[in-house]
């Protein structure tokens, strides 16, 4: 008994270290004094405030762009690539797999420094396309790493069973191997979604003045301190994250039951 | 900011692949990986050679050892050793913190695991920044702690500003990171060979020392990567929670580029890149399948 | 495969083309301070002229200098202050507007521009937008003595409780002036002991801030900062124990201006911003926004609360000025000794 209190309580420790911070990020996107340091009363004006704000709105439609087409774009590159390392030998396949590591054990900084010094050295002019490149390419490594895995579970046979039966390569591969590899290419997907959204320090150096991602933005901020409004953008993706995880959770909680039992 | 697969790791594997061959059977399929090959050569290995090339030449395009050497310059150098100690530190608080947790997750019934990692990941949907930036309102003097200690009559604490507040902002940014590597090998463990083990009279410590200690080390020592690099290159937590009164390396390059040096930016990212791939070493060495799986 | 191939391209062909056509429309590229104008008047600005402003800002005057020399980046308009500008004359950086395209700088008033021949002769580069003084802000139920030297700055005393600013210059500037020296010294033996001081600062201070002393001081964090005086009215407005004072030893008087980097590739455009911004209505907004000191005659005749139009923090009387001096540009090496010395201090 004792011991699973103090396995209850230090769940709950480690929670309450884990969310505070958001805990306060939600309180003060209620606070009707500018300022982060003072509480000024209850108020839902910065919520109202959030939807005039043109720049902030910008930089929302920003990130999400970039997340959206740098994940779509890492996941048809990523699991073609993918699927291409699975049927390697040994040699070329370590090599594959070493450098997509790279961009994932790689420091930010140093990735982000070294993707600027190219651009500046190419005199591509940074903004929009120099940023979502960068994203494609951290993005990569996760979209390979999620489909990997599915891949080897696959039957082979069945490719070329429908390969005997006459269906083309190009066929084939729809209607045998994506099926079954695609929960990986959609966690892949995700995983990206979320890297390229989550990203500063990559972003911080490869844009121009000519954008700002939401990263970026709070990041010029934080010296004169954060736009209310921007608490008020932060709760409300987190609220929807939070109800569409536990949507999602619900529903593949339902399904997986059963498989798991085998 | 790096984030683990942690739904695919259930995946058992199939009997195929133990025949030693992955060949999915795609015919010439090599081909598919052309514009991955060619998107990495040109935004991976050739950034990494132009840093190189900044980081060993002058501006007017001489090769020098300086930028490199400007490490041994004394505040640099003292950056870089307090980056390594407060690293370190969060790194071995991330482990002592994560690995009870791994295990106390792994042993409670929850219907589906996926849930768990959500309720860890989940934080992260809040901008990173944001949430650095709300230890602040919780460490200030007059932040959320001190006016706790004040209501109980107990004095207050100075964290704010100091190394201290950096490494708590170190552990609760990548925490995460190491959290999910161990619960990943740790759920993969087979329950039978814990039972076996006990079967033939283990005790608890015995059955850890030997058999769930051994076989989490993958998982640990990915974590450990996970958690030191990004602690080791920060800026940003430095910045907030230190007061720019803590300078780390991350810091010092940063300002590098920021005044315009980035030869000598180059030259110190170059220094730190030896650190990273010290770890990724490491980290081969126990990723014995070559897979990256260590990391999954 | 091969449709998949081609829808790959396809895409990126797509991206990388609605990259470039990001360069539709008339723009015009601005690097600012942070937060250094009312973001509504860019709206009103693309509205009266279709110009379309992208805007960026900048922490100090030594992070935007090599951006805007290294040509990463092509700006239109930047605003540096004094000492800056007559750098970036002096290395030939910046266009001469065409002023007959800036009517508006008739509504600034005279003494700005006399002051600002100091670094721009003739008045040929820049045109004033805002200035000030450096001081120190404290709050009134933290200290119980008159505030009135920078020595608290040095004081045992108040170890923990001061923040100090971080930009060369002035930090520099206060240690000099506290020394007695002039605060553009480059007498080597002054600058050591300057250093010496600011090293003996170091674990008195609490934080070293540019523009986050605006909150910390809000919030009650520490008792002294040290601020840039435009600050000033704001923070005694969301807390009215904080109190700003020029210190008695003297302090640096500065005025940020309007310039157009030669390389621009707007420079009409960058003429249309800069007369926009002097329009009298137009900087009164920024001011009431940043509440900066402005040096525009017009919107200072139209500031509708006497308290703030006779502010002796914002429009200081002539004794206070009497003891303030401009920065004024040392030339490339006592810079670069400057810069080394500030990380020397701040290094241990």
């Amino acid at each position: 008994m004792v011991k699973r209190f103090f396995e209850r309580f230090y769940i709950g420790l480690i929670l309450v270290f884990l969310y505070a911070p958001i805990i306060i990020l939600i309180v003060l996107s209620f606070n009707s004094s500018k300022s982060r340091s003072k509480w000024g009363g209850f108020t839902l004006h910065w919520y109202k405030e959030l939807f005039k704000n043109q720049s902030i709105m910008n930089a929302l439609y920003t990130t999400l762009i970039i997340a959206f087409l740098s994940a779509l774009i890492a996941t048809i590159i990523g699991t073609a690539a993918a699927i291409a390392i699975n049927s390697m030998k040994k040699t070329p396949r370590t090599i594959m797999i070493a450098i997509t590591n790279i961009p994932m054990l790689n420091a930010d900084i140093v990735t982000g420094i070294s993707l600027m010094l190219l651009f500046v050295a190419l005199r591509y002019t940074l903004g929009f396309t120099s940023v979502l490149i960068s994203h494609i390419t951290f993005n990569i490594p996760y979209v390979i790493l999620s489909v990997m895995p599915k891949l080897k579970q696959l039957n082979p046979h069945t490719y070329e069973a429908a390969l005997d039966l006459g269906a083309s390569p190009v066929y084939a591969f729809f209607r045998v191997i994506l099926p079954d590899i695609f929960p990986g290419v959609f966690t892949g997907f995700f995983l990206a979604f979320t890297m390229s959204l989550d990203d500063f320090v990559i972003t911080h150096f490869t844009k121009g003045p000519s954008i700002n991602t939401l990263s970026t933005k709070i990041y010029t901020e934080v010296r004169k301190g954060i736009k209310p409004e921007i608490y008020a953008l932060s709760t409300l993706m987190f609220i929807t994250v939070l109800l569409l995880l536990i949507i999602i959770n619900r529903r593949s909680a339902d399904k997986k039951e059963p498989v798991r039992r085998l | 900011m790096k984030i683990i697969n942690v739904l695919n790791t259930k995946a058992p594997k199939s009997n195929l692949q133990k025949n030693g061959t992955h060949n999915l059977g795609i015919r010439n399929s090599k081909w598919l990986s052309f514009p991955y090959i060619l998107w990495m050569a040109g935004f991976i290995i050739i950034p990494l050679i132009v840093i190189v090339y900044y980081g060993m030449t002058t501006n007017d395009k001489r090769i020098t050892i300086d930028n490199i050497a400007s490490i041994l310059n004394p505040i640099n150098l003292r950056a870089l050793r307090l980056a390594l100690e407060l690293s370190l530190i969060s790194t071995i608080i991330c482990l002592v913190l994560a690995y009870p947790l791994a295990i106390i997750l792994r042993k409670s019934k929850m219907k589906n695991n996926s849930f768990i990692v959500m309720i860890i990941i989940l934080p992260m949907w809040m901008n990173f920044l944001l949430r650095t930036i709300a230890w602040q309102n919780i460490l200030e003097r007059t932040g959320v702690i001190n006016v706790f200690l004040k209501l109980l009559n107990l004095p207050s604490l100075n964290i704010i500003n100091t190394p201290g507040a950096i490494v708590l902002g170190m552990v609760y940014n990548f925490l995460p990171f190491m959290v999910l590597p161990i619960y990943n090998v740790l759920i993969k463990i087979d329950k039978d060979v814990i039972n076996a083990a006990r079967d033939l009279g283990a005790n608890g410590m015995q059955t850890f020392m030997k058999i769930i200690l051994p076989l989490s080390l993958p998982g640990v020592i990915s974590g450990i990567t996970m958690v030191f690099v990004p602690s080791l290159t920060t800026f940003v937590i430095s910045n907030i929670l230190g007061g720019s009164k803590i300078v780390l390396i991350g810091n010092v390059i940063e300002q590098q580029f920021r005044v315009g040096n980035w030869h000598t930016g180059s030259g110190l990212s170059l220094v730190l890149m030896i650190f990273i791939l010290i770890s990724m070493a490491i980290l081969s060495k126990y990723d014995k399948e070559g897979e990256g799986s260590g990391l999954w | 495969m091969k449709k998949l191939l081609a829808i790959s391209a396809l895409l990126i062909v797509m991206v990388l083309l609605a990259g470039c056509s990001d360069n539709g429309g008339e723009k015009v590229y601005v690097y600012n301070w942070g937060e250094y104008l009312d973001y509504e008047t860019l709206e009103l600005f693309k509205e009266r002229t279709g110009i379309t402003v992208v805007y960026e800002e900048f922490v100090q005057n030594e992070d935007m200098y090599p951006k805007v020399e290294s040509e990463a980046v092509i700006y239109d308009v930047v605003c540096p202050s004094d000492y800056m500008i007559q750098k970036m004359i002096e290395n030939d950086l910046l266009y001469a507007p065409n002023f007959d395209n800036i009517p508006n700088i008739k509504y600034i008033d005279e003494t700005y521009l006399k002051s600002s021949e100091e670094f721009d002769p003739g008045n040929k580069y820049s045109v004033p937008y805002c200035w000030g003084t450096l001081g120190i802000l404290y709050n009134k139920t933290m200290v119980d003595e008159p505030i009135d030297s920078w020595g608290v700055l040095f004081d045992e005393k108040y170890s923990g409780e001061i923040l100090m600013i971080d930009s060369v210059r002035d930090a520099f500037a206060i240690a000099l002036k506290y020394l007695g020296y002039d605060l553009n010294s480059t007498n080597e033996a002054e600058l050591e002991e300057a250093k010496a001081l600011l090293k003996k600062q170091y674990p008195l201070v609490q934080a070293y801030v540019v523009d986050e002393v605006r909150d910390k001081m809000i919030g009650g964090e520490a008792a002294i900062g040290v601020i840039y005086s435009g600050e000033a009215i704001y923070t005694s407005r969301e807390n009215p124990d904080l109190e700003y004072v020029v210190p008695k030893e003297g302090s640096n008087v500065w005025i940020d201006g309007w310039v157009i980097p030669k390389n621009s590739k707007n420079k009409e455009n960058a003429e249309a911003f800069i007369n926009f911004m002097c329009d009298p209505e137009i900087a009164l907004m920024n001011f009431n926004y940043i509440t900066y000191s402005t040096p525009n005659s017009g919107a200072w005749n139209l500031i509708e609360d006497e308290a703030v139009k006779n502010s002796p923090v914002a429009f200081p009387p002539q004794d206070i000025l009497d003891r303030c001096t401009a920065y004024r540009y040392l030339g490339e090496e006592v810079e670069a000794n400057y810069i080394q010395k500030w990380y020397e201090a701040k290094g241990e």
